[in-house]
């Protein structure tokens, strides 16, 4: 059943380093460790995503993961979605105060729009605040057009500027997808790290043609999300695998350096009444270690550079 | 197309000719890291889409792209640690994408077998030329970069024709004659090695791989807690060596960096690790060396017990 030409055993890429120009080919094993302030070992950084699931998904090129999967109106979608705005993160919030845990939230631009009230609260209490899109179905893809893209990624940060007071150097695109442009657009838009490519443990320097960006560690495969609603575990088991990596990071920096815990987290899955003490179980457990540094990824980068 | 691939006869688990192992081991225990590349930007096959998401699809790219950069390094020193060599199934251009990893692998005498160029160029749609032209590439690659005469295969992304298996046999002996190009991990119908038929009736076996202990199948299709897997790992090994007293058996854990050297799932692998090798009576080996030991002492007893009983109860064929 022959029906490829050629072209196929042909392999352009087939040279040293990767196979695009975006970053150096680099081993964590052979990079020079890192030391985290006052001889912490683990950098950790609490992400919760803020997030806005327009009822009228266009689902375009795809359905975003945790989107409507039912025809419209998908009430249960949406509002389930939307019980994290309304009820979740106010359990998170007493949670990481109780606990003394500094988050970060990854906002929607129109998540900040819709609830004045929920983004006041947040700026009060001064947590560093990043982009995470215009909303979860304005997604980023190859083949986009440029354009519609930069106008995009430009509506995305000038509103949550406005909104927040925050310079807002950080981003995360709906579904951690991009465009071959977005780095470049991310970067001429004055973004300082972004964290959609999970190939590291560390901070790593991005290329773009506008500069260096920083790539971030927010593995999925750690995500609430991604653990409890994609691998149908249970919150126990989500706070199983996270102490577990706490324990081998700890392990991993007491001879290679400083390690980042990057956990993402949504309130409207944490936050249900039956999860929200596996949350909590967590957060205890590192804030009765003293080997964790609770941390802004602007923190986390800024004592990474000095070691650079 | 066929109904059967007619690799091997139907040959019952019970009453085989009894294996035993080097030094009286009742399993034969292998761990085969996959160490793969994935690109970014594959071509198109008609068959099978590399990536869900137009390119780049970051998703997929980037954390097959953790493995090399932070995976591969846990994982290789967790396996030294419990003296355990890896049989590296290798996408084998990562030979010049990333040498420094195939010099880690080669300094620590681990085996390296092919699993083609890239795990995102299927054999689906190839002649039986280009096919040819793949896999020469790949074990002329493995030796250009090792010393090593490939003697095992995988096929990239487990995608195969009709004729992989004939192939890569073929090319093997073309290349390096008897010591290239003897075994398979493409079939997962046996816990024991099993004589395959060829065309050009080369002595070739098919070594259990098992794709239920695989941690990709475990984490990504059966979507097993990390917890989980490492109990049915050392489930699986319990059985396997309970059997071993009458016949030796085979356990294989394949794994891929990206997976199983993630912080919250490294450690339960090392559980499974330290409790496999703690047993005596375990030959902790790689898979050219089950194949060859099988090939030198049992194949012609096998193949002659397999005629035997296809003679007395019949074959389909």
């Amino acid at each position: 059943m022959g029906t490829l030409n050629d072209e196929y055993l042909k392999y352009p890429e087939r040279s040293y380093g990767m196979d695009h120009d975006r970053y150096e080919w680099s081993m964590l094993q052979d990079r020079k460790p890192i030391s985290w302030p006052n001889k912490k070992k683990v950098a950790l950084w609490i992400n919760v995503g803020l997030q806005f699931f327009p009822l009228n998904q266009k689902g375009i090129p795809f359905k975003v993961p945790g989107g409507m999967t039912k025809p419209y109106p998908d009430l249960r979608h949406y509002s389930l979605r939307d019980y994290g705005n309304r009820v979740g993160i106010y359990r998170f919030l007493k949670a990481f105060d109780r606990y003394n845990i500094k988050p970060t939230f990854a906002v929607n631009t129109r998540l900040a729009e819709r609830y004045p009230y929920l983004i006041d609260k947040i700026k009060e209490r001064g947590d560093e605040i990043m982009c995470h899109g215009f909303d979860m179905d304005a997604l980023h893809y190859g083949g986009q057009n440029i354009h519609e893209e930069n106008e995009l990624i430009k509506r995305s940060l000038d509103g949550l500027r406005k909104l927040t007071g925050q310079e807002i150097n950080g981003w995360i695109s709906p579904a951690k997808n991009e465009s071959e442009n977005t780095p470049d657009i991310l970067k001429a838009n004055d973004i300082v790290y972004f964290c959609d490519w999970v190939n590291d443990d560390m901070p790593y320097q991005f290329k773009t043609n506008n500069g260096l960006l920083t790539a971030m560690p927010l593995p999925t495969e750690l995500d609430d999300h991604f653990i409890i609603l994609n691998n149908l575990h249970a919150a126990e088991d989500w706070a199983d695998q996270v102490e577990d990596a706490l324990d081998f990071m700890l392990q991993e920096s007491s001879t290679q350096g400083g390690r980042v815990l990057g956990l993402n987290i949504h309130p409207w899955v944490l936050g249900q009444p039956h999860r929200i003490q596996y949350l909590e179980r967590v957060l205890e457990r590192f804030s009765n270690n003293d080997s964790v540094w609770s941390a802004s990824p602007t923190e986390i980068i800024h004592h990474w550079k000095q070691d650079l | 197309m066929k109904e059967d691939p007619g690799y091997y006869d139907y040959w019952p688990y019970e009453n085989r000719p009894k294996i035993t192992w080097p030094n009286g081991a009742k399993v034969a225990f292998w761990v085969a890291p996959n160490i793969e590349f994935y690109e970014l930007n594959p071509p198109d096959n008609p068959f099978r889409k590399p990536w869900p998401q137009p390119s780049p699809a970051l998703p997929g790219y980037t954390s097959r792209d953790w493995g090399n950069r932070v995976g591969h390094t846990r994982q290789m020193k967790l396996l030294e640690k419990y003296g355990i060599r890896g049989s590296i199934s290798l996408s084998t251009a990562l030979c010049d994408h990333h040498p420094e990893i195939i010099e880690q692998c080669k300094e620590r005498d681990w085996e390296f077998f092919s699993h083609g160029i890239y795990n995102t160029r299927y054999t689906y749609g190839m002649t039986e030329s280009q096919e040819r032209e793949m896999i020469k590439d790949s074990i002329e690659t493995i030796y250009k970069h090792t010393g090593q005469k490939c003697a095992g295969y995988l096929a990239p992304a487990l995608s195969h024709s009709e004729n992989t298996l004939d192939l890569f046999a073929e090319v093997g002996s073309e290349l390096f004659g008897d010591e290239a190009g003897f075994y398979s991990c493409d079939l997962f119908h046996d816990d024991q090695p099993t004589p395959i038929n060829l065309r050009n009736g080369k002595r070739f076996v098919s070594i259990p791989y098992s794709l239920e202990m695989n941690d990709t199948i475990a984490y990504l299709v059966q979507k097993i807690t990390p917890r989980r897997y490492g109990q049915e790992l050392k489930d699986n090994f319990d059985r396997l060596y309970a059997e071993g007293v009458d016949s030796g058996t085979i356990m294989c854990i394949p794994t891929h960096n990206y997976q199983v050297s993630n912080a919250h799932r490294i450690k339960a692998y090392e559980e499974a690790l330290e409790y496999i090798t703690g047993h005596s009576d375990v030959w902790v080996t790689t898979g050219k060396e089950i194949a060859q030991y099988f090939l030198d002492n049992y194949y012609e007893f096998a193949q002659a017990d397999i005629q035997q009983k296809n003679s007395n109860y019949g074959n389909v064929k």
